[in-house]
């Protein structure tokens, strides 16, 4: 039996974005198969090994009765278990629906509604069980993947900082976009870990990797629309890929309200 | 130099060309104000021409927008997001890294401090943090080697600021416009029907290198026109406070209920002290590869308003934004006093400009004071 530690990837409500994040480590990818011995990986490879597993990484959020049973399981059969992507984190883009009516959608889309079983909600994997570390990000960073894989190989502690984009756009000189254009930005509500891929192309941060350690969202948001931000548009910047954290789900519901 | 070697030249672009080559044969790495994406950005440039031409500003609270005229200026913005502190402490840098051998490991050296660099169009505020930074990073047998270093070679030439912002306030701050030491060349820019410089030589290393170059010494009046407009930019700034009474008001009032007005507005985001010229906050992370085999240790900037930078065993410090935005403006206007012999403040203005809400640290001081 191999003394290497054991590997398991789950895939719940998403769209395989994080999963591929593992794939295009590319050069790494070896040297990682040589440090663990991918034991679950279906996207990857057809061989399953049984449980239990040192270490599950969890794509995805919990939309179905079925899949809020199934994460109990895999919680069950692993030591630690990592859930990775604003999916898993947050509830993903799919946590719009948080926001509607889902019966009336399924009665709409789907010809035998009677075959659909799904949850009103979408939402993130802590909600469901004890998670021992979050990944953020739509997709995760492959490098912060490799960091937290390493960390937990090595016996340390991930670098992941929880400050704001605006740290990382600071740090690689762009010039900021909210001041020196005047775009809405997320930039300094949101976690880091992009390395401020947004900004870095002239866009304001879309806020995929979800709020930061401390955001001042009803700071910002005020700002914007007394600067002439739509109440609408308000929402929307804030109705995204993390729509379900907390913070951004009160701060959109503000401008919701607001008439 | 003392004051009666005091000589000031007329001098043209062409002649800041010629300093300009002068330099680069002597192995400086010029480094000066170009325009990058909408902004005023310290870039290492090879030619002259690539130096922001005919920019001008328009600043307000968190808000910073540039236009462009055919009038041939070279100085008439003042500063943009960055400082050269960037150049003499650089946001990351790799401090050394270790790699597993048989029975033990090898310590490699990590990144090394830049050669010989000239920062071009420095304003007076900046000269004056850059001094700060000395008293921080330069202490004997605690000094930053790599900072040493880099401001060991380091040559200064620096602009004097006719057309001071709006968030513009070192004559509160006595740090400028007007740059006084400090420098190896400063000019002032006078706008006119063939615009000149008045130059002044304020070093050794400054003299020597202009030696070579002819110059023409400046009239009465025109040096009369170039002090004219540095008076004149005095006046401009409206933002007016006392530093040293701001610090005893800031000292005396943690428990300010405007404390709780500020926090409100403010995001905690960090970028006031990270375009701030003075702020020196830095972490160290530890990068490791996936095999365990080799490891870097890196240094990068870090601000008050981080969570994880007031982390110590059991727990954050400062957990709230209030406490962190406390803790920056009286360390920077109160504390620093000190700990440095002086304002952490030279009025530059970057902090209320960057601010991407507008705060605007003059008027919080004052709302300190009722």
């Amino acid at each position: 039996m191999s003394d290497k530690k054991k590997l398991a990837v789950w895939k719940f409500a998403s769209c395989d974005g994080c999963q591929l994040s593992i794939l295009d480590c590319e050069d790494e990818l070896l040297l990682l198969a040589d440090q663990v011995e991918i034991a679950y990986f279906p996207e990857a490879t057809k061989t399953i090994i049984e449980g239990p597993y040192d270490v599950s990484l969890v794509e995805g959020s919990i939309t179905t009765p079925h899949d809020a049973l199934r994460i109990l399981e895999i919680r069950k059969n692993s030591n630690l278990l990592v859930s990775i992507g604003a999916c898993a984190t947050s509830g993903g883009i799919q946590a719009l629906r948080n926001y509607l009516n889902v019966s009336k959608y399924v009665n709409a889309v789907y010809a035998k509604p009677k075959y659909i079983q799904t949850l009103e909600t979408s939402t993130a994997i802590a909600d469901h069980v004890q998670i021992d570390y979050e990944l953020r990000g739509c997709p995760v960073n492959k490098y912060q993947l490799l960091e937290v894989l390493g960390s937990f190989l090595n016996g340390k502690k991930p670098t992941i900082p929880d400050h704001s984009v605006c740290v990382e756009c600071k740090l690689d000189g762009n010039p900021c976009v909210a001041v020196a254009k005047g775009m809405p930005c997320l930039g300094p509500v949101t976690h880091a870990g992009c390395g401020a891929l947004c900004p870095h192309y002239y866009r304001g941060c879309f806020g995929c990797y979800g709020p930061m350690e401390n955001p001042n969202t009803t700071s910002l948001a005020s700002y914007v629309s007394k600067n002439g931000l739509a109440d609408g548009d308000v929402l929307r910047l804030f109705r995204n890929f993390n729509s379900a954290s907390p913070q951004f789900s009160n701060e959109s519901k503000r401008y919701e309200t607001a008439k | 130099m003392s004051k009666s070697e005091v000589h000031k030249y007329r001098v043209s672009t062409e002649d800041l060309q010629q300093i300009f080559k002068a330099l680069s044969s002597k192995d400086y790495q010029n480094i000066g104000p170009i325009q990058r994406d909408g902004a005023i950005m310290l870039e290492k440039i090879q030619s002259f021409d690539q130096l922001a031409a005919g920019f001008h500003e328009d600043l307000d609270k968190g808000v910073y927008r540039l236009s462009q005229k055919n009038d041939g200026s070279l100085f008439q913005y003042t500063v943009g997001p960055q400082s050269f502190k960037k150049y003499l402490y650089p946001p990351r840098r790799k401090l050394w890294a270790a790699t597993k051998t048989g029975n033990g490991f090898n310590v490699e050296e990590g990144d090394q401090p830049p050669a010989k660099m000239a920062f071009w169009g420095i304003r007076s505020c900046e000269i004056r943090a850059i001094e700060i930074l000395d008293r921080i990073f330069l202490r004997g047998e605690f000094s930053n080697k790599w900072y040493e270093k880099a401001r060991q070679d380091l040559f200064i030439v620096a602009a004097g600021c006719t057309k001071p912002s709006g968030n513009c306030f070192c004559t509160s701050t006595q740090t400028g416009p007007a740059p006084k030491g400090g420098f190896d060349l400063s000019v002032v820019e006078v706008i006119d029907k063939k615009n000149y410089f008045i130059l002044e030589i304020g070093s050794e290393k400054g003299q020597k290198l202009v030696n070579k170059i002819k110059l023409q010494p400046a009239s009465p009046a025109e040096i009369q026109n170039a002090d004219k407009l540095l008076a004149a930019s005095e006046k401009k700034m409206s933002k007016r406070f006392d530093p040293e009474e701001a610090a005893k008001i800031l000292m005396e009032n943690p428990d300010h209920i405007h404390w709780n007005e500020v926090a409100k507005r403010c995001l905690s985001c960090a970028n006031c002290t990270l375009v701030c010229p003075t702020c020196f906050c830095s972490s160290t992370e530890d990068i490791t590869e996936i095999t365990g085999d080799h490891t870097e240790r890196w240094l990068r900037w870090d601000s008050c308003f981080n969570g994880d930078f007031s982390y110590i065993h059991g727990g954050q410090i400062r957990p709230t934004t209030k406490s962190r935005y406390r803790q920056w403006l009286t360390h920077k206007m109160s504390g620093w006093y000190d700990q440095f012999d002086s304002s952490g403040c030279v009025g530059c203005g970057r902090c209320i400009t960057w601010c991407p809400v507008g705060i605007d640290l003059t008027e919080e001081l004052l709302a300190m004071k009722s």
